[in-house]
């Protein structure tokens, strides 16, 4: 038998950070607040609610689907979606079916350096439904409590083409998506919190065979982790049941992170009927071309040109590029140091290393960090001219971190900055080499480990202030071992 | 002889002067649905303490303001789909007993702006599904003119209660002739706006494509009154038209003198009865000796009108009703041993067997497999319908036909045959489908029961239907007639 390929193609729901929900005037943030506390007739789909189209909601996904080159039709409507579920107060979802808001894009994604490119088949538009609470386990629970808050909140749904043919593809696909969002700042990229979801279609077949095989939906992955493990068990589940001869089942599983194995929700006799028709209390919509050209002008740089022009303009290694353009805050606050005359590869890695484990330890995002990318890059120049060591430089730091001060001002009244002026210095080299004679004569007979404690006398005798390197090197040159 | 059998510029007069006062009003109202409801069954609650606070600060208003609202301290009552905020409203249906909105529809919250009295909530089918009231899950209501008759459906009791003077005016839903078709039984008069003229924010969904709210009242001024306090463009209703609504007043008043009425030669056909026939063409004679040119004219695509009708509306039904399912309104089904079971006995128990059979017939209609053959088969013959229309309008400014066949038909005559009940709306339906304007206006009697013409008016013609209809009420003379019993 042929060896197997799998085929797959990710459906990823987003929700928009727009101010209020997709119908109503209520928050679309809803985390944290008592339960159905943010509610009005319209989202908790009370008799006589009618739906108002949120317009900053249909903005960011056709910016979105503009940066994932998409078309963006001149006419497009929403339809309604019929199921019953207690989390669906109207008992259907106002979503998007034949005429979205936009069609047919790619996304380019990297797995292991090697770019890739993925179909996207549709950017559409739809609204969320609400929570449902449980005394434990769902199926055990005496009952199920529903809260609306998140009802209503605007979602965004990107589905992909079945482009992908390995489980490592996927999570690299995913990530790059949700860079895209990310920097178009129309989401907050969060999996665990579920405001941003993955679903994937996933079937398999020998290959070179043009036709796909039975695909399999697979739900519940809240990490890119779990999402590339739910496919990789997928493959080995469907390829044992080919490879004993049977047939895979149509069908839609769930990943258990528990089980680390899908588990079947519903057959394919079970699918739903949705009944979609037109949603007759919305008017068709009309996106003008004046606003798509509006909205395409307001395109951030795409994240990966973004990473390959860091990375070749600063001379910054893959990684680093990378890790600076995952998130827009982080690439901003990079470009801004740059910008205040910090050595690019120094300002890389002072913000990835120091900062970044600051700004974890306090739990702040490093645009709300204490030392703005300005000071920031006025302490990297100073530690890279030599004026201050790394190692002072790094306390200053985490010191102006916790109490908001400039790094600069705390450098001045520590005294912190090196003295490198020559004669001081070897004033101070003459005098660790008669308090310290035996260690002087070890060095000069070839024992290295004995410039330590000269180093340590020269930097006692000027009070911390020796520039260490420059103390070694005079050092060297007065014991006759110069250049060594 | 009661002040509810004065018209609403009567009223005010009477207010403003001092005459009497809006309580007063209300008081008598109120007195009067109390002790004549009985035998009418109009009402499906009064609303006795909202109505005397409105009153009170109707009377206020009238005392202190230069010039109040035309509707100030008029009494009115809501067909019971129309949300109004702490007033139980159910919709004619057991699923809703106990609702009690949080909002006031649209219409509501600019009838109160405008200081009009909220009596009571009106009996109606139950979601406003049926052409005889004989759906309300509550009570049937019966015609006032014969208590063996039907008053006609849904807005059967607001036309009832205008009739019988418990309200001055009322407020009722058309979705296929649910306002005209009761003013015509009921002998009021009664508009169908244009779709999108009157916000249907906060009304109870039937078929929300089809869905208008429209005034009853007795005369074609109180009508136009209503209509203009509760026209207009609305931010919270995507579909209402941002066009100015004008002044509609001016069209009481400029007669038919000039105009060209077409006739369509297919609303005579069948069924229509010899009373209705002859009371229609005594309205045909007013209106020529008005100096309006009558012509006959063809609606070829009235034949389908019907079916694709009973296919778009159940169809928006099926949707509509989805969220009376047990969990949040109605008694609910705790002890189900599923949540598939609580569904099922929440809405086999709460809702009643018309309102099952359209649930049923929509969700077929919209499955998959069937919805090319039937949804989308029916928007064709809509948009059919509709081209109809407009071809007619480019030759002729409004149309006029009897508003039903016959006049009020039996209670219980037409409930075992659905389809029977379903062509009651025949003459009235295509309107909805088009989304163009209409009413119905009293023209006469036959064998001692009302007989409504019907004017149809192109989109946003609202205008055009007040001024051929005052022509005909004028001529008519007969709004002033009170049925016996109600006439103390």
């Amino acid at each position: 038998m042929a060896e197997l390929e799998a085929v797959i193609g990710l459906e990823v729901h987003a929700q928009l950070l727009t101010r209020s929900k997709m119908f109503c005037g209520c928050r679309a943030e809803y985390l944290g607040l008592p339960p159905n506390s943010n509610t009005c007739p319209t989202c908790l789909g009370l008799p006589g609610a009618l739906p108002v189209i949120n317009r900053r909601a249909v903005e960011m996904t056709i910016r979105t689907a503009l940066a994932l080159g998409c078309r963006i039709p001149e006419f497009s409507k929403f339809d309604r979606k019929n199921y019953f579920y207690p989390d669906l107060p109207k008992g259907y979802q106002i979503s998007q079916y034949d005429l979205p808001l936009s069609l047919g894009g790619h996304l380019e994604f990297e797995v292991d350096g090697e770019r890739r490119s993925c179909g996207i088949t549709r950017v559409h538009l739809e609204e969320d439904a609400g929570t449902l609470h449980h005394a434990g386990e769902i199926h055990t629970s005496k009952f199920s409590l529903v809260d609306l808050n998140r009802a209503g909140v605007p979602l965004m749904e990107i589905v992909g083409e079945p482009d992908l043919r390995s489980p490592r593809e996927a999570p690299q696909y995913l990530r790059a998506l949700r860079q895209l969002l990310l920097h178009l700042g129309v989401n907050d990229g969060n999996m665990e919190q579920g405001s941003l979801r993955c679903d994937a279609n996933i079937s398999l077949r020998p290959r070179g065979q043009r036709e796909f095989g039975v695909k399999v939906e697979v739900k519940n992955m809240n990490s890119f982790r779990s999402l590339q493990a739910a496919l990789e068990f997928e493959v080995r589940r469907q390829s044992a049941v080919i490879e004993s001869g049977g047939r895979v089942h149509q069908e839609t599983r769930g990943w258990s992170e528990v089980e680390q194995a899908t588990v079947s929700q519903r057959s394919k006799e079970e699918a739903q009927d949705y009944r979609y028709f037109p949603e007759p209390d919305l008017p068709p919509l009309r996106v003008s071309r004046e606003l798509v050209e509006e909205l395409r002008a307001s395109l951030p740089e795409p994240p990966l040109r973004l990473k390959d022009r860091l990375r070749d303009q600063h001379g910054l290694g893959e990684e680093q590029a990378a890790l600076l353009t995952e998130r827009p805050q982080d690439a901003e606050y990079f470009q801004a140091m740059v910008a205040s005359g910090a050595p690019p590869r120094a300002a890389a890695n002072w913000q990835l290393g120091p900062l970044q484990a600051l700004c974890k330890e306090a739990k702040l995002d490093i645009e709300l960090s204490p030392v703005p990318a300005a000071e920031l890059a006025a302490l990297v120049r100073m530690v890279e001219a030599g004026e201050v060591s790394g190692t002072s430089g790094r306390e200053v730091l985490a010191e102006a971190f916790a109490v908001g001060r400039l790094p600069v001002d705390l450098i001045r009244e520590r005294g912190l900055v090196q003295v490198s002026d020559t004669e001081q210095m070897e004033a101070w080299v003459d005098l660790a080499i008669q308090q310290l004679p035996k260690a002087a004569a070890d060095y000069q007979s070839g024992n290295d480990r004995a410039l330590g404690p000269l180093v340590g006398a020269v930097r006692k005798a000027s009070g911390g202030a020796a520039n260490p390197d420059l103390a070694s090197r005079l050092l060297r040159e007065r014991l006759g071992r110069g250049g060594g | 002889m009661s002040l509810l059998d004065l018209s609403i510029s009567e009223l005010g007069r009477g207010l403003r002067a001092r005459e009497f006062s809006s309580v007063e009003l209300a008081e008598e109202a109120l007195k009067r649905a109390e002790s004549l409801d009985g035998k009418l069954g109009a009402f499906l609650r009064t609303t006795r303490e909202l109505a005397l606070e409105q009153a009170r600060t109707a009377d206020r208003r009238l005392a202190g303001e230069v010039d109040p609202p035309a509707l100030c301290g008029i009494p009115i009552g809501h067909k019971d789909v129309l949300c109004t905020k702490g007033v139980e409203t159910t919709s004619g249906s057991r699923i809703l007993e106990g609702f009690r909105p949080p909002y006031d529809a649209t219409v509501v919250a600019r009838l109160a702006r405008d200081g009009a009295v909220v009596v009571g909530k009106m009996n109606c089918d139950e979601f406003a599904m049926g052409s005889s009231n004989e759906n309300s899950a509550f009570q049937p209501t019966v015609n006032p003119w014969d208590s063996e008759r039907v008053p006609g459906g849904s807005s059967g009791g607001s036309a009832a209660a205008v009739a019988a003077r418990l309200a001055v005016a009322t407020l009722g839903t058309d979705t296929g002739g649910s306002v005209r078709l009761p003013a015509s039984f009921c002998g009021v008069v009664g508009v169908k706006p244009s779709y999108g003229r009157v916000s249907r924010y906060g009304v109870i969904a039937f078929a929300s494509s089809l869905d208008q709210v429209g005034p009853l009242a007795k005369t074609v001024e109180d009508a136009q009154l209503v209509l203009s306090s509760i026209a207009g463009a609305d931010r919270r209703d995507s579909t209402t038209s941002p066009a100015p609504v004008g002044d509609l007043a001016r069209a009481l008043h400029e007669g038919v003198r000039g105009l060209r009425l077409g006739i369509p030669r297919e609303y005579l056909e069948a069924g229509l009865e010899d009373g209705v026939r002859e009371v229609f063409e005594g309205a045909c004679r007013w209106l020529e000796a008005e100096g309006a040119e009558l012509v006959e004219v063809s609606l070829p695509s009235t034949q389908y009108a019907l079916a694709a009708y009973y296919v778009i509306a159940p169809a928006e039904v099926s949707s509509n009703l989805a969220r009376m399912d047990g969990i949040r309104f109605g008694p609910g089904e705790p002890q189900a041993p599923s949540l598939l079971a609580a569904y099922e006995l929440a809405r086999n128990r709460g809702f009643g067997p018309e309102v099952r059979r359209r649930v049923a017939l929509g969700t077929f209609v919209l499955s998959s497999g069937y919805y090319d053959a039937y949804y989308l088969r029916a928007q064709k013959v809509r948009t059919m319908v509709a081209q109809d229309f407009s071809r007619v309008f480019e030759k002729v400014d409004a149309l006029i036909s009897p508003t039903a066949p016959t006049p009020a038909f039996r209670l219980g005559e037409r409930t075992q045959d659905p389809l029977a009940m379903y062509a009651t709306d025949a003459l009235t339906l295509p309107a909805n489908l088009a989304g163009i304007s209409g009413l119905s206006v009293p023209a006469g009697f036959t064998s001692g029961l009302p007989v409504g013409v019907q004017v149809l008016g192109p989109y946003l013609g609202e205008a055009m239907c007040l001024r051929v209809g005052a022509v005909v009420e004028r001529a008519a003379d007969v709004w002033r007639r009170v049925p016996a019993g109600f006439d103390g």
